[in-house]
């Protein structure tokens, strides 16, 4: 009896060392890195190194995008709440009083702000005392699109822009967390009281629902330009159209003039380029 | 017959409640069928017949929103020269511009409750604010 015991005893703790055991041998012996004694680089560097400043891959379809010259918006800063206004207007955005409930599409914010990655000391008075137009970028590698995880936001394959449907936004903020420029609001409210005036075009939200920037995907479809565009039409603040296009106007713009993105280093690909 | 007194009254009181639904149904318009009213501009033709879109139309609508929304396809339909740009505000609520009276009188009789208003604008709701371009 006392000899069974011991036999099996023995035999369930050699099992158990085993079986805890086995899976990270062959885990180990699978990995190139511990199987060759030379291991080559792991493969997940290449890539981030070759996207590192490189140049972006040869483009495909359309990508809209916007150049925003805030040279225009500095002699005219009334423009620039115009061209707010009229965003606001045009898709019911709410004006909550409380700025931490803010919903902003199209919103105002100095240049430290927006450029985290450039240097702000002893930059010009104008820089300094300059409100910039801050939106969606509309990334070609949005990661706010990677975070969803009920596919609400996507980029729209034909346009290059990073949309929402908000029937399917179940509210969870991942990609307020995931965005790196603050492009998403959250309504903690329910907005339509603090809507000072109805677009019938176009729905509001309701409460526990992320909205930004469409880029006017609902304009853009009856051959209108953005709302924010055609606020400054004509003096060449806002330009509007696809960057793939090499004989597009925006193109025009940013072969002739020195254009900054931001935060390009975490390669998100923004289509949001400013002239400073 | 003993304890007639209390055998009657009860098993009058045990019909009435049994047969409840009957007569509640016909003293009162619980049971009526909606009536939903026809658009007040008088239009006469939808996107679809009227017996498709009784039973369909949520689905529709359905298929509308991810047209638009998930891949982009916006075209407009036009039917007998009609425009209809595809979305409960542009096209349908253009026509059915009451919806107290066309699609919750159906709704609250089928106990439904959809949350299209929850963010759609009726054009009631649109004429309280209305944008002044």
């Amino acid at each position: 009896m006392d000899e069974q015991r011991r036999k099996f005893l023995k035999i369930a703790g050699a099992s158990v060392v085993a079986g805890i055991g086995a899976p990270a041998i062959i885990k180990l012996s699978a990995s190139p890195a511990f199987a060759s004694g030379h291991a080559a680089p792991a493969a997940g560097h290449a890539p981030a190194a070759a996207a590192h400043g490189a140049v972006e891959a040869a483009p495909k379809g359309v990508r809209l995008g916007m150049v925003i010259d805030m040279r225009k918006f500095t002699d005219k800063p009334e423009m620039l709440d115009g061209a707010i206004s009229a965003c606001i207007d045009a898709h019911n955005v709410p004006q909550f009083p409380d700025k931490k409930n803010e919903i902003k599409w199209l919103w105002k914010a100095p240049f430290e702000n927006v450029f985290t990655d450039q240097s702000a000391y002893h930059s010009s008075k104008r820089i300094a005392e300059t409100d910039f137009a801050v939106l969606c970028n509309h990334c070609d590698d949005p990661p706010c699109v990677r975070a969803c995880p009920t596919q609400a936001t996507f980029k729209v394959e034909s346009t290059g822009i990073v949309a929402m449907d908000f029937h399917r936004c179940i509210g969870c903020r991942f990609c307020m967390a995931a965005c790196p420029y603050g492009a998403r609001s959250f309504n903690w409210q329910d907005p339509r009281p603090y809507i000072k005036k109805y677009n019938k075009e176009f729905p509001s939200r309701m409460k526990g629902v992320v909205e930004k920037c469409n880029f006017c995907a609902e304009r853009l479809a009856l051959g209108q330009e953005p709302a924010c565009v055609e606020a400054c039409k004509g003096t060449g603040a806002i330009t509007f159209g696809d960057l793939n296009d090499p004989k597009s106007e925006l193109r025009a713009v940013l072969d002739k003039e020195f254009t900054i993105q931001r935060k390009p280093t975490l390669g998100t690909k923004p289509s949001v380029f400013y002239i400073v | 017959m003993y304890n007639k007194g209390t055998i009657i009254p009860g098993l009058i009181i045990f019909v009435l409640f049994v047969t409840f639904p009957i007569w509640f149904n016909g003293l009162t318009t619980a049971g009526d069928l909606p009536k939903p009213e026809l658009p007040p501009g008088g239009e006469k033709q939808c996107v679809m017949p009227a017996d498709y879109m009784r039973a369909n139309h949520m689905q529709l609508l359905n298929e509308w929103r991810d047209n638009v929304l998930r891949d982009g396809n916006r075209e407009i339909l036009e039917i007998n020269g009609v425009k209809y740009p595809k979305g409960l505000q542009t096209a349908c609520m253009t026509c059915h511009s009451q919806k107290e009276k066309f699609c919750d009188s159906c709704h609250t009789y089928a106990a439904v409750d959809p949350y299209c208003w929850d963010c759609h604008l009726t054009p009631n709701e649109a004429a309280s604010k209305e944008v002044t371009h």
